[in-house]
């Protein structure tokens, strides 16, 4: 598979700025059975980089994020794994260590503006109040350099935005606000979390937009978060397709796109709507949902949704095929084994 | 904002005149009525009716609402005949609301120091021993009737080890001088420092009867609101940039968690200062409560008038000053 090889975008040679190895989340509930969010998701995130975590709603992508920035609740959820970052495993870090890096190295985005804005404080003082915990600065100080994020983010009249309150901006503003708050302390990591699933079409190319210049010109890696391919092709230099807390595939963004190994994948890209396509033309969803997944111990979670499967899947657990690069977990790939 | 309170007084005048209207009506349809209660039960149809005219309840009742409108509004509401006895009613009401505000702020004071910092607690280990110890004992606080916990604190507190007052408000053989009416302040203005602590001594047992409900209700309102914020995404947005647990529960949590606990507070407020009949019953302490009660019991209508009426007041007042509150604290009902 020279092909992917050489498509890739980061060198080889720099370290992992991010290296999330057998990340295992577990939600325990009171009487009721334990629920792998997380099932051993292993990837790398080097400097500059932007990678994709892609999948549909319950595959376990949030949960990584959370699980990474240490945001998960406490009580019934158990986190496995190493997830290290500058050479510090960030799940084996006291809480304070880790309250320390948050906000400062790793910064975070969330998907609906609205409700992770605190409706009672200004914007000003929520971007502030970053910097006053991170840099040392009193507020007075802070005040300009707020000023100067609502701008850079694209936020018109930025001086006087920032007394103004959430509810007083449209959402895409909203949006850029938050990337504001995050990029207060030039994090060298920021996590978005499906930051354009809440906004209307057109908003969401501008934050892409926005989000692409940003990491571009601070160097900033990127994680991003989404189920929408369209925004990974656009975006991402590397991706990772999950499927029931595991990852089913990884890719450049081209090899990907082009030769899709997977079945889920393939379904996934043949999902999205096409505008060439002649009218009244059916939608093409992945059949099924993830109700139905089988246990990976015992099987490959996808097969019972999966026009690929062969006999062998219901009986075994498909082994990762390829390396940190490209690979993909399937006994019966689309286009044949490698 | 001005427009906004501008608007809520203009609503307020609304709703007090409506309250002035059922009360009228109200007052008007009791059994026995004023005439019986002057004259006693067996009396001439005669004598009856000369009264009755005397009084003009002969006269059509539009009539006799627009008339007792202009006496209210110039604040005639005749004279007490059972509770102090030819003294003007609103004098009566006046005599007695310094005392029942003493009682209603230290009541309410214990509860909102008590039930907001134990309501965060309680919502911080929610499931936990403490969380469920606390919300059985609130519970108990709702449940249990004013009066037996005020028969309760007395008899132990006041009569078994006589550590404090059993009634009224001040110790006899205390001279104080007096200046607002609220005996504690005055000790301190004057600086009769016996007299202060003697009234305050007073005050204690009913306040902590008195606090029961509020407290309860306080706490469970506040653990809830609490419970419901620390869910909340914006709170998840600061954890993730690493505020201290400091800046994050006084700046993030608790100020979005007291909107509702402040709505509770001013409702609390009202009640207590309306008057804490069965408290100030049990202890004979001599607050609006206690004229409250005499004033029915007794058929005294002139200072049930203006106990009633004052109620809504203080009623319809307290909800201004919460939604004024409330806009201070959130900034969407501010521009809205």
């Amino acid at each position: 598979m020279t092909q992917h090889q050489t498509i890739r975008s980061s060198p080889r040679s720099t370290e992992p700025l991010l290296s999330v190895r057998d990340l295992r989340v577990t939600f325990q509930r009171r009487d009721e059975r334990a629920f792998k969010a997380v099932d051993g998701v292993s990837f790398d995130v080097r400097p500059g980089q932007t990678v994709g975590l892609v999948g549909e709603s319950g595959c376990g992508k949030s949960v990584t994020s959370l699980a990474i920035m240490g945001l998960l609740p406490k009580r019934g959820n158990t986190v496995e794994g190493e997830a290290v970052f500058d050479g510090d495993d960030l799940l084996s870090l006291s809480p304070s260590q880790m309250r320390d890096r948050r906000g400062a190295d790793i910064a975070m985005i969330f998907q609906d503006p609205l409700s992770s804005l605190n409706p009672v404080i200004t914007i000003g003082r929520q971007v502030t109040e970053v910097m006053e915990r991170h840099q040392g600065l009193s507020r007075k100080e802070a005040t300009p350099k707020a000023a100067e994020l609502l701008d850079r983010v694209g936020i018109p009249d930025p001086k006087a935005r920032l007394a103004n309150y959430p509810h007083q901006l449209s959402g895409g503003m909203r949006q850029r606000a938050l990337i504001a708050m995050a990029l207060a302390c030039s994090p060298r990591l920021l996590i978005a979390d499906e930051p354009t699933t809440a906004l209307d079409v057109t908003i969401q190319a501008q934050i892409l937009a926005l989000l692409k210049e940003l990491v571009v010109d601070t160097g900033t890696a990127l994680v991003m978060i989404t189920h929408d391919l369209g925004v990974v092709a656009g975006l991402c230099d590397e991706v990772n397709v999950l499927y029931g807390g595991k990852i089913v595939e990884r890719g450049g963004r081209h090899g990907l796109f082009r030769q899709p190994r997977h079945p889920y994948t393939v379904g996934l890209l043949d999902s999205i709507p096409r505008l060439d396509a002649p009218r009244g033309e059916k939608l093409n969803p992945v059949p099924g949902s993830v109700a139905d997944n089988l246990p990976w111990d015992s099987a490959c979670a996808f097969a019972p949704r999966c026009s690929h499967r062969v006999d062998v899947c219901t009986r075994e657990m498909p082994r990762w095929d390829g390396d940190d690069v490209v690979g993909f977990r399937c006994f019966n790939p689309v286009g044949g084994p490698r | 904002m001005l427009r906004f309170v501008l608007r809520r007084l203009l609503q307020m005048c609304v709703v007090v005149l409506v309250l002035s209207m059922l009360l009228f009506a109200w007052l008007r349809s009791l059994p026995g009525g004023p005439v019986s209660a002057i004259l006693g039960e067996r009396q001439t149809p005669e004598r009856r009716a000369a009264l009755e005219a005397a009084l003009g309840l002969d006269e059509p009742l539009p009539v006799q609402y627009q008339k007792f409108l202009q006496r209210v509004l110039q604040g005639e509401f005749g004279v007490s005949t059972k509770v102090l006895p030819g003294t003007d009613a609103l004098d009566v009401f006046l005599t007695r609301l310094p005392a029942t505000i003493e009682l209603a702020v230290l009541a309410l004071l214990l509860a909102v120091v008590i039930g907001i910092p134990l309501g965060y607690f309680a919502a911080r280990r929610a499931g936990s021993a403490v969380d469920t110890t606390t919300v059985i004992f609130s519970l108990i606080g709702v449940a249990v009737p004013v009066f037996f916990t005020a028969f309760l604190l007395k008899y132990f507190f006041a009569v078994e080890w006589n550590l404090l007052p059993v009634s009224g408000r001040q110790s006899t053989g205390i001279d104080a001088t007096r200046v607002t009416g609220l005996f504690v302040l005055d000790g301190i203005l004057t600086r009769e420092w016996d007299a202060a602590w003697d009234a305050l001594k007073h005050l204690i047992l009913p306040a902590l009867a008195l606090a029961t409900i509020p407290f309860a209700v306080i706490f469970r309102i506040t653990r809830a609101s609490v419970l419901d914020v620390l869910d909340e995404d914006y709170v998840r947005t600061a954890e993730a940039k690493g505020l201290s647990t400091g800046v994050i529960r006084s700046r993030h949590v608790l100020r979005n968690a007291m909107l509702p606990v402040l709505t509770t507070i001013g409702l609390q407020a009202g009640g207590l200062l309306a008057g804490a009949v069965l408290t100030e019953t049990v202890f004979s302490y001599r607050g609006v409560g206690e004229a409250l009660a005499t004033s029915f019991r007794e058929k005294d209508y002139a200072v049930l008038q203006v106990l009633i009426l004052a109620a809504a007041v203080i009623y319809v007042v307290i909800n201004l000053l919460v939604d004024i509150a409330y806009a201070v604290i959130d900034p969407r009902i501010r521009t809205r």
